[in-house]
């Protein structure tokens, strides 16, 4: 399967060059910039790992491409996307986040069916790759 | 105005000498304004007819009472301080009316209206009378609880970012199995959308109770989410006859794990501003189906115009509206749209007459409502809806996801990648306006499904007249 949380998931893999165009079109609307990875890509997983701060102030998209790139590096198995932040009153939120990096295979997930009375089920989405513990998912 | 003595001598006055009429008068900060179109019966002057409004608005009746003397009187009349042609409609007058505060309750939407638009629109005197805009104060509306949700929480829920988000319509609205709905709620969202709706009219007919219907729907957007790692969602709609049925489905639907619900606008402001409290408390996403608004807000003469609506349903508290889609079957100049959607989504809406928007706005840091486009749309229009609605709205394909020739999920596929590549276009500083059809035939090249929906729908348009446009438009000037 493939996940299409963020963006542009149902587009093939933005390029370099259109990563870039993208956080060009942030920078150029004021945004803070930040890369994060995960290996627990659950929808409801809301605090991917940070790599390191937002950056602030940018000017210059190639400082941010290097970031992206060094993290892709390290976490090729995993997730990784980009964020920009919009501080403006009205906003102060995410405003653009798309996956730059995913694994070469995408187990997705298990929906599991806890019947309880009368027709009710409850519900629960687990991904498959958690089923192995963190470090050793996706290899 | 008249000496005291005179002013309450038994009998008939004309409303302007009463009091309801001061052109001198200068609102305050913390007054209500409306501003009305009065269409005075043949014969009766402008002024008169204007001073009635504010009177039959607030404190007047037909005759003098001398029990007005018991209150602080002069306070309590509503004042019509302005009068004055509606450009190039004669016979039609704008009319300006300021309210004290101390005329409403707190938070009452039903209060709010009761004098507004109560008594007042039936009044013999006028031929018709429509409620074009009003000016809340902020010490009003910090009394109004507001969107449950807002734009902002909704698309941190949902993990939502950088594009309009969207929805599709169940198809045909009355008449699928429990079992057979939920199909097309899965295929929808599995094909690429983040909501599918019950459309107004699903309650709990004999062909699909409401809870069966809950049922299979949430087995779908449970299944759908689990297929593709993202959040999705259901409007069921909980729309029925009594504030007690309400609740009771909306609490199957919370126990459900249903992240949204929705309401028609015909159950009433006073149950609206129920369902935002018990969403507010539930943390639940609160949908309006504007049913039953195009009986009275479309017509220019007389009425209230859908701009007041959504302003009254963001102080009602609701997350989603139906605002219009520009391009779609529904009603919907550009430039009202532009002043619907701006009640929704702005901090502070500033005075624009182009859009038929008569006052500066501050919205006090009530949240925002996602407007909904929903009628008529298809893929091949993408361009537009992006440029005419902005990224903060829902697009609502039915008929265009669910009509797809190659099937549901191919439709839905279709919309999100004409919507991922028109996003990915502008950003990339493409100029959407005009390429918009070459950026879509490029995707339809590695895209199959949007192929066939741009074959499928690439004629459609609804080209017809709007009735309800703005009064003011720009005048050429000569370079």
């Amino acid at each position: 399967m493939r996940i299409t949380q963020g963006t542009f998931s149902f587009l093939p893999d933005l390029t370099d060059g259109e990563i870039r165009a993208q956080i060009d079109y942030a920078i150029e609307q004021g945004w803070a910039i930040g890369v994060e990875y995960t290996d627990d890509p659950h929808p409801r997983n809301f605090y991917w790992e940070m790599w390191g701060n937002p950056h602030f102030d940018l000017h210059d998209s190639a400082d941010l491409m290097r970031e992206v790139l060094a993290c892709r590096e390290m976490h090729r198995r995993c997730y990784v996307r980009v964020n920009a932040f919009d501080s403006t009153r009205g906003f102060e939120t995410t405003r653009l986040s798309f996956i730059v990096n995913r694994p070469d295979y995408e187990p997705g997930f298990l929906l599991k069916r806890h019947e309880v009375e009368g027709r009710h089920i409850q519900y629960t989405v687990e991904s498959y790759a958690t089923q192995a513990p963190a470090g050793r998912r996706y290899e | 105005m008249v000496e005291q003595r005179e002013r309450y001598q038994a009998g008939v006055m004309p409303y302007a000498q009463m009091g309801y009429w001061d052109p001198d008068y200068e609102p305050l900060d913390t007054d209500v304004i409306a501003l009305f179109r009065i269409t005075p019966q043949t014969g009766v002057d402008p002024v008169e007819a204007a001073a009635a409004v504010a009177g039959e608005s607030s404190t007047a009746t037909w005759t003098v009472v001398w029990t007005d003397r018991l209150t602080a009187c002069d306070r309590y009349r509503a004042k019509a301080y302005r009068v004055e042609p509606v450009p190039g409609a004669p016979g039609q007058y704008f009319s300006y009316i300021a309210y004290n505060l101390d005329l409403f309750e707190e938070g009452s939407i039903a209060n709010l209206t009761a004098s507004i638009i109560g008594n007042v629109f039936g009044f013999k005197p006028l031929k018709a009378l429509r409620l074009e805009d009003m000016r809340i104060p902020v010490a009003y509306l910090k009394t109004f609880q507001g969107p449950p949700t807002g734009i902002v929480v909704e698309r941190e829920r949902l993990d939502k970012f950088g594009r309009p988000l969207l929805g599709a319509t169940t198809k045909p609205k009355l008449g699928l199995s429990g079992k057979n709905y939920g199909r097309v709620v899965y295929e929808a969202l599995k094909g690429g959308l983040d909501f599918v709706k019950d459309d107004e009219n699903i309650n709990s007919q004999p062909f699909m109770h409401w809870r069966d219907r809950y049922l299979y729907c949430m087995e779908a957007v449970n299944k759908a989410a689990a297929a593709t790692g993202e959040v999705k969602g259901h409007y069921l709609n909980v729309t029925a006859a009594t504030m007690e049925d309400m609740y009771e489905r909306a609490d199957f639907a919370k126990e459900l794990g249903s992240c949204i619900v929705m309401i028609d606008l015909v159950i009433g402001y006073t149950a609206i501003q129920s369902m935002a409290k018990w969403a507010r408390r539930n943390d639940m996403i609160l949908h309006l189906h504007r049913a039953g608004h195009g009986t009275y807000t479309r017509q220019k003469t007389h009425g209230v115009s859908f701009r007041v609506i959504a302003k009254w349903m963001r102080m009602a508290g609701v997350d989603h509206i139906h605002a219009g889609t520009v391009v779609g079957k529904l009603e919907g100049d550009p430039n009202v749209i532009k002043g619907i959607y701006s009640n929704c989504r702005d901090s502070f809406t500033h005075k624009n007459l182009e859009h038929g928007v008569f006052f500066d706005q501050d919205w006090a840091g009530l949240r925002k409502v996602m407007p909904v486009a929903s009628g008529g749309i298809h893929a091949g229009q993408m361009h537009q809806l992006l440029s005419y609605l902005g990224e903060d709205v829902v697009l609502q394909f039915g008929g265009g996801t669910i009509g797809h020739p190659q099937g549901i999920q191919a439709g839905a596929t279709a919309n999100r990648v004409a919507l991922e590549t028109m996003i990915k276009a502008r950003n990339e500083g493409r100029d959407i306006w005009n390429e918009g059809p070459e950026i879509l035939a490029a995707a339809a090249r590695w895209c199959a499904p949007l192929r066939a929906a741009l074959e499928t729908w690439k004629d459609v348009t609804f080209n017809y007249q709007s009735t309800d446009t703005a009064d003011f438009v720009p005048t050429a000037t000569v370079a």
